[in-house]
């Protein structure tokens, strides 16, 4: 078991922290990597990045956002109780080098993903610019630590009610205008990232992308995860999750997204019902 | 004496009772009910008790066949237990998913002029009236020697390799990377063919014996094997299996409706899928079901998806049906449940709707050619012969290659060309000292028994490396 020892609720209670004892995945686990998490003997085997690790503690964050069944019951979790099964730490860690100028651009809950990779790049010695967006202040997660991690930063609100007015992509134009830029990191929902890819597609500029596609395993068994990445099939749990967001077929990965769709709607419905609407 | 054998060979091979093909079309339960006390000693008296068994010999793990069969039709089950322990620690696992017909029954004397001895079937009985009967004793251990094996990986060859090496009295901890172990017996298997809660008892009956388990580690990436060594186990034998599922590679492939046999099992099996949304991981329920590949594991596919209430189920394979891979049992058994047989056909391309859901397939008539390096005849497409079939579900079931997690995290295991670690086949010996492999990620995917039989040798060899040394 896999005790949660701390949680706070982020953007309204949409996003939620989680920080789990997890000591031997704690030991290894590198910027980029994820964890699976299974709640109880019942639950469906859920991907998410690891936020932060406490080698010292013995502890991993995780940080989800609550949009169907499984992250419903999740949230539930109270500091003291336990997820029955993790496993990891999975996938290829970020390769993390002293490049020179960085922009690390996130969006909604990809920012958890983000902040780690954008540490990471910080302390290799780069100037680190960071962007961050979501649809309104009220959504915004991990604000201050972002800023701490960074030499330039800004916040875009889709509605204008907190930092810039518009979306990431518009501060990054501005950036890539007026810097040399020598890689982009993108994590955010899938259109975020192949907008930014098209983006800097246009100034050349290298772009990676974290991908969180639906999995069960999460190491290379079953093939569920697979993505088109320059036109062969990758597998984002052993291949990635982070790929060249020039050659990534997000169109596909935003259609293999929606497989579940209407399971998922009914059982999200059916668990809200039972826990009263919440 | 003479006398006695033409007497023994009019009892005729005693019948399994199955669930009607119509009813268990659409149910998990399993499909043979197992033998009665009554039918089992029957069945057993039919054995000749040769002196030299051929069955014995076509064994992969070398059960000692006549002597518990003996037992059984003495009625003395308890005594056929120990009897099949001594060789195999799996025998309820073995009596359902053992190739009987190309191993000990298919060299049965008796099945020269008549129907071969039902040893499966009775090596099933036996196992199953020993997990519900009380008085049964484990198999003695030996003193404990104060050494320590990791074995990675729950699946067959795994845990023989853990029962063998407990027995002789080590300490072993089975490592799993999922969070519940038996590996292919669990997410692989089906139900209806193998309950998991006879998988659970026999890890459980390991469990007894002093095994320690320890799941959601994936060896590799939470731990290295150099670090178990560093950990203080003296040996660490590797089977974890064939674990990457090979593709069709045609066009269309990622669109929605497509699964890997693994994914599609794993869902269904392990994960529970049949009983969405009791359970929470959801599995598509295709009305059009086309499944890719003749083997064992794409006839489990397609009686998974009969079951899941597909209206029409059929299997797609290249060659003909004297070349398909799957045990005669589960074919008749998917052809009593309706599976339809496209033979000589092969895939195109996929096709989808506005959604990327799979709807359509297009295919192609083969024809079969000059033999390959396989032996088996080469098949050669018809030129003309297209057609486009219906669709809403399919699962490629044409094999897997292996899991490079483990193996690149160590670079002195040496691999084969095809990534398969290099393993001495006598013993599983490695090329890195202290570790061993077999099963799938030796030989590539194979069946149950012959990974049992690998980790039956590994075990020999890794017990002579703790006592001597490598």
């Amino acid at each position: 078991m896999f005790k949660i020892v701390k949680r706070e609720e982020m953007a309204q209670g949409t996003v939620i922290m989680n920080e789990i004892e997890a000591p031997k995945i704690a030991a290894k686990a590198k910027p980029g990597q994820f964890v699976i998490v299974k709640a109880n003997e019942t639950g469906e085997r859920i991907p998410l990045t690891i936020s932060d690790r406490d080698p010292v503690k013995g502890t991993i964050t995780i940080i989800y956002m609550v949009v169907g069944k499984s992250t419903g019951l999740f949230k539930t979790f109270q500091v003291g109780d336990a997820f029955q099964d993790v496993i990891g730490p999975l996938g290829k860690a970020t390769h993390i080098e002293k490049l020179g100028n960085v922009v690390c651009v996130g969006g909604g809950t990809g920012v958890a993903v983000l902040y780690p990779i954008t540490r990471g790049f910080k302390e290799a010695g780069n100037k680190v610019i960071g962007i961050i967006g979501a649809r309104n202040k009220d959504l915004l997660i991990l604000e201050d630590k972002m800023r701490a991690a960074t030499d330039e930063f800004q916040v875009c609100t889709d509605d204008g009610s907190y930092g810039r007015k518009g979306f990431v992509t518009d501060a990054l134009k501005e950036v890539l205008e007026a810097n040399k830029i020598d890689l982009v990191v993108a994590i955010g929902p899938v259109p975020m990232m192949k907008f930014v890819s098209l983006l800097t597609k246009k100034y050349n500029v290298r772009t990676l992308v974290s991908l969180n596609p639906i999995m069960i395993d999460g190491t290379g068994m079953c093939g569920g995860c697979r993505v088109v990445v320059d036109g062969k099939t990758q597998f984002a749990c052993v291949d990635g999750p982070e790929f060249d967001g020039h050659q990534v077929d997000f169109d596909g990965l935003m259609k293999r997204l929606r497989a579940y769709e209407a399971d998922e709607k009914q059982a999200y419905h059916d668990h809200c019902t039972m826990f009263g609407g919440k | 004496m003479a006398e006695n054998i033409v007497k023994k060979e009019k009892v005729a091979r005693q019948p399994m009772p199955e669930q009607e093909a119509a009813v268990r079309r659409r149910n998990f339960e399993e499909v043979p009910l197992g033998y009665s006390k009554e039918t089992a000693m029957l069945e057993a008296g039919r054995c000749l008790q040769c002196k030299n068994p051929a069955c014995v010999t076509g064994c992969p793990v070398g059960v000692n066949i006549p002597g518990f069969i003996k037992e059984v039709s003495a009625g003395n089950f308890n005594e056929a237990i120990k009897v099949i322990w001594g060789k195999n620690s799996l025998p309820a696992v073995c009596g359902r998913v053992c190739p009987q017909e190309i191993q000990c029954e298919g060299n049965c004397v008796v099945g020269k002029k008549d129907k071969p001895v039902a040893i499966g079937n009775l090596e099933r009985f036996v196992a199953d009236t020993a997990r519900t009967s009380s008085g049964v004793e484990l198999p003695a251990k030996a003193a404990p020697t104060g050494k320590k094996v990791a074995v990675v990986g729950s699946g067959p060859s795994g845990l023989t390799v853990a029962g063998d090496l407990l027995l002789k009295g080590h300490d072993v901890t089975l490592f799993e990377a999922f969070h519940k172990t038996g590996g292919v017996l669990v997410y692989g298997i089906p139900e209806f063919r193998l309950p998991k809660s006879i998988v659970a008892s026999e890890v459980a009956m390991l469990e007894n014996m002093g095994l320690k388990i320890e799941c959601n580690m994936v060896i590799g990436a939470i731990v290295s094997v150099d670090e178990l060594f560093a950990e203080g186990y003296d040996a660490v034998y590797i089977g974890v299996g064939a674990g990457l599922p090979k593709f069709l590679n045609v066009p269309g492939e990622d669109l929605i409706g497509i699964y890997s046999a693994n994914e599609y099992l794993t869902r269904a099996n392990l994960m529970k899928g049949y009983l969405f949304p009791k359970y929470d991981t959801p599995i598509i329920k295709g009305k059009n079901v086309v499944v890719f590949g003749a083997g064992n594991v794409a006839m489990d596919s397609a009686r998974t998806a009969m079951r899941l209430g597909a209206d029409k189920v059929r299997i797609v394979y290249r060659r003909s049906r004297e070349e398909m891979p799957a045990r005669a049992a589960e074919i008749h058994h998917a052809e009593e449940e309706g599976i339809e047989f496209y033979l000589l056909t092969a895939p195109v391309r996929f096709i989808g709707d506005e959604n990327g859901r799979l709807v359509q397939l297009e295919g192609l008539k083969m024809d079969l050619g000059e033999p390959d390096a396989s032996g088996r005849r080469r098949p050669v497409p018809i030129k003309g012969s297209e057609f486009i079939m219906d669709c809403d579900l399919a699962v490629v079931s044409v094999g897997a290659g292996p899991n490079p997690l483990l193996t690149q995290s160590d670079k002195q295991i040496a691999l084969n060309k095809w990534g398969y670690i290099s393993a001495d086949p006598e013993t599983g010996k490695t090329t890195k000292k202290g570790v061993w492999a077999g099963g799938d990620i030796v030989t590539g995917s194979a069946t149950v028994i012959l990974a049992m039989g690998a980790g039956r040798k590994a075990a020999d060899s890794i017990h002579n490396y703790l006592t001597w040394g490598w």
